[in-house]
């Protein structure tokens, strides 16, 4: 039996619109690091892939004062959170539609310093005119680009921000004294890229960090994302209502990452699966109830995906059961509601998981690409060099 | 216990940077880049009281004659993400960083700098670089688009819009009611509407306002329009004026222009940047001073300096010899890219130079030790305190930026043994008495929190 990853998102309250009314919920603490701190210390003690932190320009719903707005920069929350961790994988989002592939790729390379090999990046595309307006920018008078556009951009973000991460080779700084040299220039690269949208000259004024490349994290759930994942992705994150739909899924993708002439055992497929664990399936469906109850949150599922309403034992079954019919290769768990979600993964699931054998005992620490069994890359000029 | 009222010493910390101040061949010289080296430096300012500390950015790396400058540090971290990591390890010490306002938008510096400042309890500083030049430009979408003299118009409209977009969100926006079920009431958000030459930016922000409503704001332009520009905005200004004469020169101007802004003088402090070397006798301390400048000034850093008034190749000549006969070209004046140069006549400067170095008999290496290198203090810490002390009280500065020359031990002594000689004069804090830097900076009266009160009166009131 393989084991299956895991991951969390930690979605300010929680997924369900009304998490943050629950008694046992800290909706006055969502902007203060002492928050997100505890979820992420608890996601590290219980051996954790990952941590997602979801993020986006998203100016806050309009006519909505029962809803959580409101939110903090990804990289920010995930570097806040990084000393006072050791072993979580921390994947921030980040959009690249309107920001600036040279910021992201010293960004993302400085999470992996400061957390010491344990970043991950999901990058992701802005479809919205709103959040366009915000930056004022580009000209979407005629609407946002269609999709596709949208997504060989962000191709083309994640080529800069790769090529970046490698604009130092690893032994570039020599302090060699007797020549006076800090560096050796020639282990320095202009990436000279020109594309489509924008042209990156380099290097990165960040050196190459303890992972290199950080893992690219991708949502595939749009059919023009499909691409990017095949060239880019270290990890693949679906969503579907069912685990036969996961499989068809994870084929398409698996199918991508082959047609990008890359081998689909490197790339983890992980599902979407909202979760709302209690001691019993009827507290899980009392307390779905009364969430639903101050809003209903049925149609809260952003990409219309796996909810388990029930015990960690039913999370469990499912997990197994995905893992072993090849619907996927873990999961990433998206708690209706926190902090409480993360107790019951951390306390209930995780345990039952390492009984199965689908977690192992003691999580060893290693960087978030050893984790899904990633080699350090080689570096791109160094080969192109050679 | 009796309060002085002597005027207080405010210092900050500057982590040694990509030039040559920094000494990276000493045996003691640790990693740029790894965190455990902020943690120390950052671990040693806030045991020395420090108000903040301060990490720069530049967005290329410097050239020299084409090519990537190799002789000093070379390549740094993300200013955001190191600072958001250190507020994890640290508790009352600021987080200054340069964040430039040419290759950033306002609604992502407006979201960055919220997110420092609750993150770390309002500990966030933002030293607003403006540049303009195509060569910064080539990593970024846009490239050089802006011209030179639009270079502070855009950082003054950056940092209007990002204030809008901080002072959308009201103070009590986030209510978090549960039993009313209200989180954010919507008229606790405004809309945010900016339309200019440079901007077309409007829709609501989405992160709630910081602790100190808005970061601290540093800035270092020492141009005309970029004294304006900090005694219009600034809460903390970086100086080069190293004299006491141009120390108390700069103070009075700066100071002498914010009447115009309808800003009281004490809502500025002025920080030049300084550096220092300890000894345990004064002459202990010139040894030492003499074989760091010797450190930072090697043979080849010594012609490069040269050749960036000279604008020309002198690769040729003896670092231990005389200067060059031949006289700077004029035209030549971007041989180093991707860094502020301050001299402007570069023939006036050699002659300068010439006369100084014949006068004294100077080898090209010992005139570039003793125009660039000398150390701003030198001495027992008994003496630096009395120097930094006399300073602030001259009014020359309200206190200084200092700039360590090693990675990341370079302020242990100072903290050590400066610190509570400054403390024992009544100049210096003993304990920090807030937790936000505007606390430390203005002891919690500042005229971001006046506007702020003003505003909410105002908010209220329709």
């Amino acid at each position: 039996m393989s084991t299956a990853y895991l991951g969390v998102e930690l979605d300010a309250a929680g997924r369900h619109p009304a998490a943050w009314r629950q008694s046992d919920a800290r909706p006055g603490e969502l902007f203060t690091a002492g928050y997100w701190t505890e979820l992420a210390q608890l996601a590290d003690r219980a051996g954790l892939d990952f941590l997602a932190i979801p993020d986006s320009f998203a100016p806050p719903a309009e006519g909505q004062a029962g809803l959580v707005r409101g939110r903090l920069d990804a990289v920010a929350i995930a570097a806040r959170v990084a000393p006072l961790t050791r072993t979580v994988g921390l994947v921030p989002t980040a959009t690249v539609t309107h920001t600036e592939p040279f910021h992201l790729s010293k960004a993302i390379a400085t999470l992996d310093f400061v957390s010491l090999g344990r970043a991950g990046w999901q990058p992701t595309v802005s479809h919205t005119l709103d959040e366009a307006d915000l930056f004022g920018r580009k000209d979407w008078s005629d609407g946002p680009p269609p999709a596709d556009t949208l997504w060989r951009e962000l191709a083309d973000a994640v080529e800069v921000v790769v090529r970046l991460w490698d604009s130092w080779e690893d032994d570039a700084v020599i302090r060699d004294r007797a020549t006076g040299r800090y560096v050796d220039r020639d282990k320095l690269h202009y990436i000279d890229f020109a594309g489509e949208f924008f042209s990156v000259k380099g290097p990165s004024i960040t050196p190459r960090s303890p992972q290199a490349h950080p893992p690219v994290v991708l949502r595939a759930d749009e059919p023009d994302a499909l691409a990017v994942v095949g060239r880019w992705a270290q990890v693949a994150r679906i969503a579907a209502p069912d685990l036969a739909a996961a499989s068809e899924a994870r084929a398409r993708v698996r199918d991508a990452v082959a047609a990008a002439g890359r081998d689909p055992d490197e790339v983890a497929v992980l599902l979407d699966v909202e979760t709302l664990l209690a001691d019993t399936a009827d507290q899980a469906q009392a307390t779905l109830a009364q969430l639903d109850g101050w809003h209903d949150g049925s149609g809260g599922t952003e990409h219309g995906t796996l909810r388990i309403l029930g015990t960690p034992v039913t999370l469990a079954d499912l997990i197994e059961e995905a893992v072993g019919a090849g619907a996927a290769d873990g999961v990433t768990l998206v708690p209706l509601a926190l902090p409480s979600g993360m107790h019951t993964v951390a306390e209930g699931l995780v345990p039952l998981l390492v009984q199965r054998g689908l977690r192992p005992s003691a999580p060893t620490p290693t960087t978030l690409r050893g984790r899904f069994g990633l080699e350090r890359p080689a570096n791109y000029f160094t080969e192109a060099r050679a | 216990m009796t309060r002085s009222r002597k005027k207080q010493v405010h210092l900050a910390a500057h982590f040694p940077g990509v030039n040559n101040t920094t000494v990276w061949s000493d045996p003691n010289s640790g990693s740029q880049t790894d965190f455990a080296s902020f943690v120390h430096f950052a671990h040693t300012a806030e045991r020395g009281l420090f108000d903040f500390l301060f990490l720069a950015e530049g967005l290329r790396l410097r050239e020299h004659r084409g090519q990537i400058h190799d002789l000093d540090v070379v390549g740094r971290p993300d200013t955001f993400t190191v600072l958001n990591a250190l507020a994890a390890v640290t508790t009352h010490l600021g987080l200054g960083g340069t964040i430039n306002t040419t290759f950033n938008e306002p609604v992502e510096i407006a979201k960055q700098f919220a997110s420092l400042d609750h993150l770390s309890g309002g500990r966030a500083a933002w030293n607003l670089v403006t540049s303009s030049d195509a060569f910064t430009g080539e990593n970024f979408r846009r490239g050089g688009f802006l011209r030179p003299e639009q270079r502070y118009e855009r950082a003054a409209e950056i940092l209007e819009v990002a204030k809008k977009f901080w002072d959308s969100w009201a103070s009590d926006a986030v209510r978090a009611d549960q039993a009313a079920g209200v989180f954010v009431p919507d008229e606790a958000i405004g809309p945010v509407d900016h339309r200019s030459e440079l901007f077309q930016v409007h829709g609501r922000f989405g992160t709630p306002r910081s602790p100190q409503g808005y970061p601290v704001f540093l800035q270092s332009g020492d141009s005309d329009p970029g004294r304006e520009f900090g005694a219009a905005t600034a809460d903390a200004i970086f100086s080069r004026h190293g004299t006491l004469d141009a120390g108390q020169e700069f103070f009075a101007d700066l100071k002498g222009r914010m009447p115009r802004y309808g800003r009281h003088p004490d809502d500025l402090k002025i920080l030049p940047a300084a550096t220092f070397v300890l000894g345990d006798t004064p002459a202990d301390a010139e040894e030492r001073a003499a074989q760091v400048r010797r450190q930072q000034v090697g043979p080849r850093t010594a012609i490069a300096f040269l050749e960036q008034v000279w604008g020309r190749d002198l690769s040729a000549y003896d670092p231990d010899g005389p200067l060059p006969d031949v006289d700077p070209d004029p035209e030549n004046v971007s041989i180093t890219r991707g860094r502020v140069r301050h001299e402007r006549d570069t023939v006036a400067l050699a002659q300068q130079w010439r006369e100084l170095a014949e006068s004294r008999n100077l080898s090209i290496r010992e005139l570039i030790i003793e125009t660039s290198a000398r150390q701003s203090f030198i001495g027992t810490a008994a003496q630096v305190a009395e120097q930094i002390d006399s300073y602030v009280q001259a009014d020359a500065s309200d206190g200084f930026i200092l700039v360590p020359h090693l990675t990341p031990g370079g302020l242990d002594e100072f903290v050590d043994l400066v610190i509570p000689e400054l403390q024992d004069r009544g100049s210096f804090r003993t304990e920090y008495a807030g937790r936000t830097l505007r606390d430390h900076l203005f002891q919690g009266d500042t005229p971001a929190t006046r506007d702020l009160h003003a505003r909410e009166s105002g908010l209220s009131a329709h």
